[in-house]
């Protein structure tokens, strides 16, 4: 995985609530295994009105299509747990999203994948996007990981959480399959001494289709 | 203090802790589907890793595959996904119910039906709705396509415990209402992202009283108010369900088990982070009228005022609005519909289609309504066929399917046209989710039936009369 330390560049608002992962890659991009994911990203959202000569999604506005970070709403990556979806924000270049709160397998996905998804306060995310949208994609935002901190054009600083695993996991691109592999030698007891006491836990048999039970017609 | 059900079984198969502080959870039973797994399987290949107990896993594959036979064609026709899952699952060992398996189906209605899900296990599968199976006391972890290639890899998952929510359900439900109302009006009321970061555990005297089918209903849509995870102490009722079905243990073996389900209930004083309480005897039949699971009315009640509501969730009612194509103040009975769609693995089981055969018995599908059943496993099918089921709706007008996802989701192809209106028994009725542009409004099955038959959105108990 890539590392994650220090970003700056354009950031762009969607204050949208419970914005859920069909909408941020919706299914025709989904059902197409060679799909370019990046065109992908709020296909729907992202497409031409009607009555209009060109779309009013704020990707779509040249300030913002080279967007690195993305502010949001709350509950963002609600729904389906389409990895996809994360996938496809990565693909368009952003590493870095900030929400009010985020959907729990969404933040997952994004963690494992080497985007930043920080959380802050209700209160700090209505100034950020008032921050966003008054430079207008004109100047970079800054987005420190080591420090833990967000630097506005204006020079105003904004301190987020994280846990210090997740912020390592992050920084180094630790390989998540090799921190549990640290472990086999817990999982095998678990398995031997499950088998003696709840045996039905480890026994598990599934028949072939071809061999045992062929349809009787 | 004492242990709530989620607890214990998080105590048996807690492996240990990892560096980083998030427990290792052993998976005892892991079901992929189609759409995630040949990436998983390839991004295992490179690097260079294999699947540790693929004994224990099982390949279904259902959101990619047709439900519907080519005319001249001899089988059902998969797709390049179900192609990488069917190459991987050779590769690395594992058994999948392919196409033309009898044992077929929703991933989260075969787990059950096999006996692949069983009280007390732990689960994972790639899907937000693999809390369908709590509702037989299986605690089961939904997972995106990285930890789907952790689990296949270590056969655990790498968790924080989430805080445990007890969600009642109290009350005596009145005629015509099923689990998807209750569970729709749940969401109504605590919103769609009250159960983020916890795990829930349903009680209450209206959940006892729903059959197994019911509670799988109601489970189902744990992800629609955020929820990760959620679960239903097993009871007798369970037991029974469970038993004799293809993987359940046998014999001793079973009554080993039965013993130890018996004691999978959380204790009178076990501690929970959050407790709500919700009485159901007065509830009407529910339908979605926006484009969040949350935007639900009463069958007989009016599509509401976006004024009426606060700050965001005004504009979101606006939006939804004028998505849906619907007025405020409207009564939702009366509007036409286009479309029906009864299936997913929110209702698409035997009990579900019985309901359906029930009413529907004798009548016709409104002219110009397309209405479709697609049945959540082909043994559901196979049942239904046996019991005339198949023939009641067939003779009315629905079109009969093989089963998967179909218009779930719509990864198949399987979608409406723009503007159409359906009438849904499915869990999400997200903008363009079952097509761009269609107007998805979430129901029970006899709502549904109802709406097919009638051309419109009418109350199920009153068509009945
Ligand atoms: S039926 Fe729908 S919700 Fe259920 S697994 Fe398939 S696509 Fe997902």
């Amino acid at each position: 995985m890539e590392p994650f330390t220090t970003l700056e560049g354009v950031a762009a608002s969607l204050p949208q609530d419970d914005v859920d992962t069909d909408q941020i890659l919706p299914t025709p991009w989904l059902r197409d295994p060679k799909a370019d994911l990046a065109k992908g990203l709020f296909g729907y959202l992202r497409r031409v009105p009607a009555d209009k000569t060109e779309s009013d999604f704020v990707l779509e506005q040249p300030a913002f299509r080279q967007a690195r970070i993305l502010v949001c709403g709350s509950n963002f990556g609600c729904g389906s747990s389409r990895e996809h979806a994360v996938w496809a924000v990565k693909a368009f270049g952003i590493r870095c999203l900030i929400a009010a709160s985020f959907a729990d397998i969404f933040r997952e996905n994004c963690l494992r994948n080497g985007v930043l998804a920080i959380r802050l306060p209700a209160e700090e995310i209505e100034g950020l996007h008032r921050a966003v949208q008054s430079v207008k994609g004109g100047a970079p935002f800054v987005v420190n990981l080591e420090e833990k901190r967000i630097r506005c054009p204006d020079g105003r600083a904004i301190a987020f959480d994280i846990s210090d695993h997740e912020r390592e996991a992050l920084m180094l691109g630790l390989d998540d399959i090799g921190l549990t592999e640290r472990h086999v030698s817990d999982i095998e007891q678990w398995e031997n001494t499950s088998r003696r006491s709840l045996p039905f836990l480890q026994d598990f048999r599934i028949a072939p289709f071809n061999t045992s039970n062929k349809p009787s017609q | 203090m004492g242990s709530s059900l989620i607890d214990k079984i998080w105590a048996v198969h807690r492996v240990g802790q990892r560096g980083d502080g998030r427990d290792l959870v052993y998976i005892d039973r892991h079901v992929l589907h189609d759409l995630h797994a040949g990436h998983a399987f390839a991004s295992l290949q490179r690097n260079g890793r294999g699947v540790r107990r693929p004994d224990l896993t099982v390949s279904v594959p259902d959101h990619t595959i047709a439900t519907r036979r080519m005319p001249g064609s001899p089988g059902r026709s998969g797709s390049s996904f179900a192609d990488s899952m069917r190459s991987g699952s050779a590769r690395f060992g594992i058994t999948m119910l392919d196409i033309d398996d009898p044992r077929q189906g929703i991933v989260h209605v075969v787990s059950p039906e096999l006996g692949i899900a069983l009280p007390g296990v732990t689960l994972a599968c790639p899907d937000s709705h693999a809390s369908t199976v709590g509702a037989i006391g299986t605690l089961a972890f939904a997972c995106g396509t990285s930890e789907l290639e952790h689990v296949l890899a270590t056969q655990v998952i790498a968790i924080h415990k989430p805080k445990l929510m007890l969600l009642r359900l109290d009350g005596t439900l009145k005629a015509g209402v099923t689990a998807k109302d209750v569970a729709l009006h749940l969401i109504g009321q605590i919103g769609v992202a009250a159960g983020r970061g916890f795990a829930i555990e349903f009680a209450g005297s209206a959940v006892r009283a729903m059959d197994i089918d019911g509670r799988l209903a109601l489970s189902n849509l744990t992800s629609e108010f955020g929820g990760r995870t959620s679960i239903v102490a097993p009871d007798d009722a369970t037991f029974q369900w469970c038993h004799g079905r293809e993987c359940a243990p046998k014999g001793a073996a079973w009554d080993a088990a039965v013993s130890w389900w018996r004691t999978l209930t959380s204790d009178d004083d076990a501690a929970f982070d959050r407790m709500v309480t919700i009485d159901c005897s007065e509830l009407a039949p529910q339908m979605t009228w926006g484009t969040d699971p949350s935007q639900v009315a009463a069958i007989d009640g009016r599509v509401p005022d976006p004024g009426t509501f606060e700050g965001k969730a005004r504009s979101a009612a606006d939006r939804a609005l004028a998505y849906m194509d619907l007025q405020p103040g409207r009564p939702l009975a009366g509007l036409p519909i286009d479309r029906v769609f009864i299936g997913s693995c929110a209702n698409s089981r035997i009990s579900d289609l019985r309901a359906v055969a029930k009413f529907v018995d004798g009548r016709r599908v409104s002219p110009g309504v397309t209405a479709v059943v697609v049945p959540g496993s082909t043994a559901i099918k196979r049942m239904a066929e046996a019991e005339g089921i198949a023939k009641v709706l067939q003779e009315a007008g629905f079109e009969w399917r093989d089963s998967g996802c179909s218009m779930c989701a719509g990864v198949n192809g399987d979608i409406a046209k723009p503007g159409e209106r359906c009438i849904s028994t499915t869990n999400r009725n997200f903008e363009n989710r079952q097509g761009a542009g269609v107007r998805t409004h979430l129901a029970s099955p006899l709502t549904a039936a109802a709406a097919a038959l009638a051309g419109r959105i009418v109350d199920h108990r009153k068509a009945a009369e």
